[in-house]
This record gives C-alpha cells, sequence and structure tokens, in this order.
C-alpha cells in the first residue's frame, strides 16, 4: 500500500504518508527544501520549475494556514493554483467524492493537494485518480500530515544537525493527531534517539508503543534532558468529550512554563505546528521566547512544500 | 419421488458418530439408510462421491440476503444460489433487512420468495425489539407464529438493559430462542477497527475487546436473570470465549457462534485502507484469534457461521472509515473451515459438526445429521478441489471478500436439499 506513493524506479510520486519511506527520501526532501529556502529571501522569488502545471487544492476540511502554504509553494514555483474549500456534508460518500476528483481531472490537472476529515481519504484518491496526477496529503483525519512532519524535521535539522544524537518529546493530543503520528515516523526514520510522547492516558492511543515511542503521563518526568520539544494544539471539543476536566486543569498538568523548560537541555527547541492556544498548552512567554522556532517553522513550510510538490510532480512520469 | 444413491463417498455425519466410506440411499426426499447394503434400490440418480467427503448440509445462522429492501446488494435469488453453491441447505436470516422483520406480512413476503427462489431453506430471525430500535417488545408470538425461528436485535444498539431483560423475559415465555451481537455501543463508539497497534498506527477510530467482554458479562447476567434461551453471534475476542466458557461450566443455556474469518485474519493481516477488510466486529489479535480457534476446539464455541455480509461496489468505495462494514463469505466458508482442519486447530470431524450438527441444535430444527427418515440435507464436496476466488466462480452478488483473487483449498460438488439436487459444480 505505502509503495503506491512510489513510481517504479522507486521515487516518490504521491505523498501520503511517510510511513514506508526511506530515509534517502526524507534526505532527498530536506536537501531540495534548503536549496528553495534561501529563494525566499530574494526579490524575485519564482523558479519557472512547474510552469504550465495546474494544481488543485483540494480542502474538505478549512484551513487557512495549510492551504496558503500551499498555494504560495505552488505560486512559487510557477505553477497555476485553483483552491477549493468543499463543504463535506455534499461530499461524505465515497462516490460523490469520486465524481470530485473525476470532473477535475477532466479539466486536465496535474496534481491534488487533498485536505480531508476521514483518515486515508488521500490513499483513497491517489488510488483512484488519473496516474498522472500527483496527490498531495495535506491531513487525512488522524492519519497523517506528512508536509507538516517533513518542515518539522527541517526545522529541527536546522538547529540540531545530527538525528541520532536527538531526545524528542512530543505533548499534548496524541490520540487525535495526525501530525504526531508522522512526526513520529519520521523522526524513527531520521534515526532520532529517543522520541517520547507526554499525555494523560485520554490523550494517548492505545498500543502507542508500538509507534516506537516511550509514554509518560507526567510531563515533568518527560521532559527532562529533551533536545526538542513539540506541543501540540488541544482542540476545544477535547473537554466536552470527556477525555479532559479543563483547560485550566489540563495547562497546570501538561502546559509549557517556564520552570518545565527548564528540565529540558538548555539549547532545546520549542516548536508547535500552530495555532497556538497561548495559556492552554504552552505560556505566552515560550511561544515568543528565544526557544520558540515557531514562526521558523511557518516560513520552513513553504520551502518544503516547494521541495515536495517538484520532487513528486519531477518523478511522476506517466503521461495523460 | 426419485431415488438417489450417493455411492463410494467418506460420510461424516457427528451426530451419528460416523466416520468411513460407504453410501447414502435417499427415497422421497428423505434418507433412507447410511451404509447398510439396499438389495433392490433401483437408483434413479447416482453421484459417484468417491474420493469426496459427503456430510449434512451446512446450517448457516447468519446470511444477510439484502432482500426485502437491498436488492442492489443482493437477492434472495442470488444470494440463496451463492449459498447452495457453498453446501447451505438451510440459513438463518437476520431481522436487519428493509423494511425489518417485525411483522408477520415481511416474515410472510421472505418464505414466499425463498420458496419460489427453490434454494436452501430460509429461516427468518424476528426483530427483538420494534423496528429494531431497542425500545419497545415486537410482536414475537406472532413472528413465531409467521414463521421466525429466533428472535434478534441483529446489529443495532441494544443500550436499555432494561427493555433487554423484558425482552429476554417475553421471548423465553414464548420458548424462542434470542441472538444478541454482543456490543457497548457508548464503547465501540464508531469505531471501524480493532482498538491496537494497526488502528493507533492509521489514525482509525478503535473498538475495544471490552466494547463486547462487558456485554457478553451483561447479557449473562440477564440470562440467568431471565431463564432465557440466549444464543451470542459473532463473539471475536479472548475475553467474551472466557466468560461464555464460565457461563457454560456454570450449567447456563448458552451457545455462540463465530464468523469464519475471524478464525482467519487479525488486525495484522489489514491491508492499509483496503476496504474489504471493514468488519465489524474488527480483526482483533493473533491472541485473540488464537483463543477463538482453541474454543472452538474445546466447545465454548458451539457454531461456525459465515456472517455473510454481501455489499454492493460503491458501499466499499471510499475512505476505509466512510465504507459499510461485512464480508461476503459464504462461498469462503468451506475452504476455510478445512483449513483450520488443516492448520490442526480442530478435526474435520469438529469442523463439520460446527457446521451442521450444532447449529441445528441451537436452533432446535430436526436437522444436520444423515439420520434415516430425516429430509435429505446433505453436502458433498472435495477437499483437495483447489479454486480461484474470481468473476468465473464467484455467485454472490458481493464481491467484497479480501480473499478475492486468492486460491483456496476444498469446494462444494453437489448441494441436495430435502433430497432435491440444488447445486452441482
Amino acid at each position: 500500500m505505502t509503495n503506491l506513493q512510489l513510481n517504479k524506479e522507486g521515487k516518490l510520486k504521491h505523498f501520503l504518508t511517510i510511513e514506508g519511506l526511506s530515509k534517502e527520501i526524507l534526505t532527498e526532501i530536506l536537501d531540495t527544501a534548503e536549496s528553495f529556502a534561501s529563494m525566499s529571501e530574494q526579490k524575485v522569488k519564482k523558479v519557472p520549475l512547474l510552469r504550465g502545471k495546474t494544481i488543485v487544492n483540494l480542502f474538505f476540511e478549512n484551513s487557512t494556514r495549510t492551504r496558503t502554504t500551499f498555494e504560495l509553494a505552488a505560486t512559487r514555483l510557477s505553477a497555476d493554483v485553483l483552491s477549493m474549500n468543499i463543504a463535506t456534508s455534499a461530499t461524505s460518500k465515497g462516490e460523490s467524492l469520486l465524481d470530485t476528483i473525476h470532473n477535475l481531472e477532466a479539466m486536465h490537472v496535474d496534481m491534488f493537494v487533498v485536505r480531508h476529515a476521514i483518515s486515508g481519504a488521500g490513499h483513497f484518491i491517489a488510488q483512484h485518480t488519473a496516474p498522472h496526477i500527483s496527490v498531495i496529503n495535506a491531513g487525512d483525519g488522524q492519519h497523517a500530515h506528512p508536509t507538516q512532519a517533513m518542515l518539522d524535521m527541517y526545522t529541527i535539522r536546522q538547529h540540531k544537525q545530527d538525528f541520532s544524537q536527538l531526545k524528542v518529546a512530543i505533548i499534548g493530543d496524541i490520540l487525535h493527531s495526525r501530525v504526531a503520528r508522522s512526526q513520529i515516523q519520521a523522526l524513527n526514520t531520521l534515526g532520532a534517539k529517543e522520541i517520547r510522547v507526554i499525555a494523560p492516558k485520554t490523550l494517548l492511543p492505545s498500543h502507542v508503543e508500538t509507534l516506537g515511542v516511550q509514554a509518560f503521563n507526567s510531563i515533568d518526568e518527560g521532559l527532562v534532558d529533551v533536545d526538542v520539544i513539540i506541543m501540540l494544539r488541544l482542540q476545544k471539543e477535547r473537554m466536552t468529550s470527556a477525555l479532559l476536566p479543563s483547560e485550566r486543569e489540563y495547562f497546570k498538568c501538561f502546559g509549557l512554563t517556564e520552570n518545565r523548560l527548564k528540565l529540558a537541555k538548555k539549547d532545546a527547541i520549542v516548536m508547535h505546528p500552530g495555532p497556538i492556544n497561548r495559556g492552554v498548552e504552552i505560556e505566552s512567554s515560550i511561544a515568543d521566547g528565544p526557544q520558540s522556532v515557531i514562526l521558523q517553522q511557518v516560513s520552513n513550510g513553504i520551502a518544503v512544500r516547494m521541495a515536495i510538490m517538484s520532487l513528486t510532480l519531477q518523478n511522476n512520469t506517466e503521461t495523460l | 419421488m426419485k431415488k438417489i444413491l450417493i455411492s463410494n463417498g467418506h460420510i461424516i455425519d457427528p451426530a451419528n458418530n460416523t466416520d468411513h466410506t460407504g453410501n447414502v440411499y435417499i427415497a422421497d426426499g428423505k434418507i433412507l439408510a447410511v451404509n447398510e447394503q439396499i438389495t433392490d434400490f433401483s437408483a434413479d440418480l447416482t453421484i459417484d462421491a468417491t474420493h469426496n467427503i459427503v456430510c449434512p448440509g451446512f446450517i448457516d445462522l447468519s446470511v444477510r440476503l439484502r432482500d426485502p429492501g437491498q436488492s442492489y446488494k443482493g437477492t434472495i435469488l442470488s444470494e440463496t444460489t451463492a449459498a447452495a453453491s457453498a453446501g447451505v441447505t438451510s440459513l438463518c436470516l437476520p431481522p436487519d433487512t428493509s423494511p425489518v422483520i417485525d411483522t408477520q406480512a415481511v416474515t410472510e413476503l421472505i418464505a414466499d420468495k425463498s420458496e419460489k427462489a427453490n434454494y436452501p431453506q430460509v429461516y427468518p430471525i424476528g426483530a427483538l425489539t420494534h423496528k429494531l430500535a431497542g425500545t419497545e417488545l415486537s410482536s414475537m408470538s406472532a413472528l413465531k407464529q409467521a414463521g421466525c425461528i429466533a428472535v434478534s436485535n441483529a446489529t443495532s444498539p441494544l443500550s436499555n438493559l432494561l427493555v433487554l431483560r423484558r425482552a429476554m423475559e417475553y421471548a423465553s415465555s414464548h420458548n424462542l430462542l434470542v441472538m444478541l451481537h454482543p456490543d457497548t455501543p457508548s464503547l465501540s463508539n464508531h469505531g471501524c477497527a480493532h482498538e491496537g497497534a494497526f488502528a493507533t498506527r492509521y489514525g482509525l477510530p478503535g473498538i475495544p475487546e471490552a466494547s463486547e467482554s462487558i456485554a457478553v458479562a451483561q447479557y449473562l447476567e440477564l440470562a440467568e436473570l431471565t431463564g432465557c434461551r440466549l444464543h451470542f453471534s459473532q463473539i471475536s475476542s479472548k475475553r467474551s470465549a472466557i466468560k461464555i466458557q464460565q457461563a457454560k461450566k456454570y450449567g447456563l443455556k448458552v451457545s455462540a457462534d463465530v464468523a469464519i474469518h475471524q478464525l482467519h485474519l487479525t488486525e495484522d493481516d489489514i491491508e492499509p485502507f483496503n476496504s474489504s477488510y471493514h468488519v465489524l466486529p474488527p480483526f482483533r489479535t493473533k491472541k485473540d484469534k488464537q483463543s477463538l480457534r482453541e474454543s472452538l476446539a474445546n466447545g465454548t464455541i458451539d457454531i461456525i457461521c459465515s456472517d455473510h455480509q454481501p455489499h454492493d461496489l460503491d458501499a466499499k468505495l471510499g475512505a476505509f472509515p466512510e465504507t459499510e462494514p461485512g464480508i461476503s463469505s459464504l462461498e469462503t466458508l468451506l475452504p476455510l473451515t478445512l483449513q483450520l482442519v488443516q492448520d490442526n486447530a480442530i478435526t474435520l470431524s469438529q469442523g463439520i459438526a460446527a457446521l451442521t450438527q450444532n447449529p441445528a441444535k441451537t436452533l432446535g430444527i430436526q436437522s444436520g445429521t444423515l439420520t434415516q427418515g430425516l429430509a435429505a440435507d446433505l453436502c458433498i464436496f472435495d477437499p483437495s478441489l483447489s479454486w480461484a476466488v474470481n468473476n468465473d466462480t464467484w455467485k454472490s452478488a458481493g464481491r467484497n471478500t479480501p480473499f478475492w483473487g486468492q486460491t483456496l483449498k476444498g469446494r462444494v460438488t453437489h448441494t441436495l436439499q430435502a433430497g432435491k439436487v440444488i447445486y452441482t459444480l
């Protein structure tokens, strides 16, 4: 199934999940992104790599930030971009989702960037779309958000060259987080020394250790000596579904505070995929403080998505 | 009526402890003799069963025919044809048809249609609660009179234990068997996969084992309280099996079945996002599979059923959680049961008993054995014949099986229903 992402030569054709991708492929993405990163600082921010290509952002779930960075990345590669926000209700059935896809195919597009509330939606589209179209998963249900994971890896690499020495802690709602699942797979593939997940049991998936992580129910134990701290966003609806008593108690037990930050290594970096709930998962002074790399993550998102878009489209040699 | 001789077959009839090569004589739709030499028998039809196994026709406790109401998924004709080709001579139809089997009219409609199809005997299972809503009792006496063999709430939730208690008491007053799918809806919480490593990896909503075993414990307590005859449909976990084993030891009148695919597949076998593997209860762990196999061998689980659920293509076309659960499984019932024998999990005689004698006993019907004088419901199969699961061999309208494209061993060559040949390979 994961081979679905690779072409006959074993190169990346779709980007749906980190699972099944080699360290070499992930490193190629990071290296390619690096070459695009410097471009953003120049006066002319465009390269003609994808001139004449049409990219469709299919967002079945709202996300201004992710959609915007995908749009910018495509524009900087000189592609034509069309963004569609589609209410999930209209396409809750597989057949009408396919109808949407086939209609767009008929308009000769080259790439779908898909965000969907159901796990596996990206795979489903990649399986059923015309072979010359590449599909990029911009987040599917609770399954994967591989471009976010790659921009996080890029940000980590900027600050901490060698993955094999790193201890990384991911804190928050692991259960519902596609970001965490993709980060864990990427960190494991890149050879991180230790990955910890920190949350109350209500927010940890069962058998979480099978993902290759160590689970902690106490942030004070989990943060000790880590190099990278990744905070996850806490959705408000977790309070109404009996997973947590209140935001206040969550912050008290799992919020990242100045005092707790001292438990980590001195040069630890603090990350967050955004948008931040200040005072719920993280203290404002840390989010804006010297160890925070949260805004760098956002700018890196553009370069990393440019890399993924250009690599997949270049590797997809199927003709129309 | 025709006289039929089935000659030189390996006859296995667990109810009569028969396990040897010989002849079966059929006259007037009934078993005339098994293995005795009958001298002046001039057969109108002789079936040479050399190297084949001759056994009672299979009795399947859970077959969705999708008719009435969902004929785009399957019809009484298409699915009973598939059943006949699978060696099934009697089958139970769960009440979640559309309309629900909660009136005499629907029951009679089904009886009428199946009679016309002229294939396996169809036993409708009546609804335990009105419209399966779990709030009011159905007219069980009327349903029984119309031909319902048992009552069940199919897979619809039964969250009110008071309603369930009363339904069990009422069913028991009419001496009706109650068949229940153990599930605690608030715990299974619209999940689509076992809450384990697979669901965690792929971010799928999980169903913990406890959602089943808690219900098993509750239903057992209510069976004790009400004195109702209880049958557990399609259990999937070790913990459920342990609870049922304890209850049986204690002397409670309960029985249980398992869907054949649960004895073969686990969460580790699921191809990511392949909707053919989407089934409820979900595929669980290796440990559960092992325990289910052992429970079958030691008699805790009495019966193997197909839990046949044919679907149209659209029902399985979508991202995994969005697709409809269920496997089209009639035609893999025999080969997968034989595979259990191959794996030394059970003996052939146990496997056949789980498909014939035991379901007959649970349903309280005079069937599932080759006893002289009973209706000649028989299945003849070639245990070593390999066949590919594909368009050429498949009969069911639903092609939703994880075994599609695979080669399986063991195939039915003849099926006889009341002395009439309803299927020949």
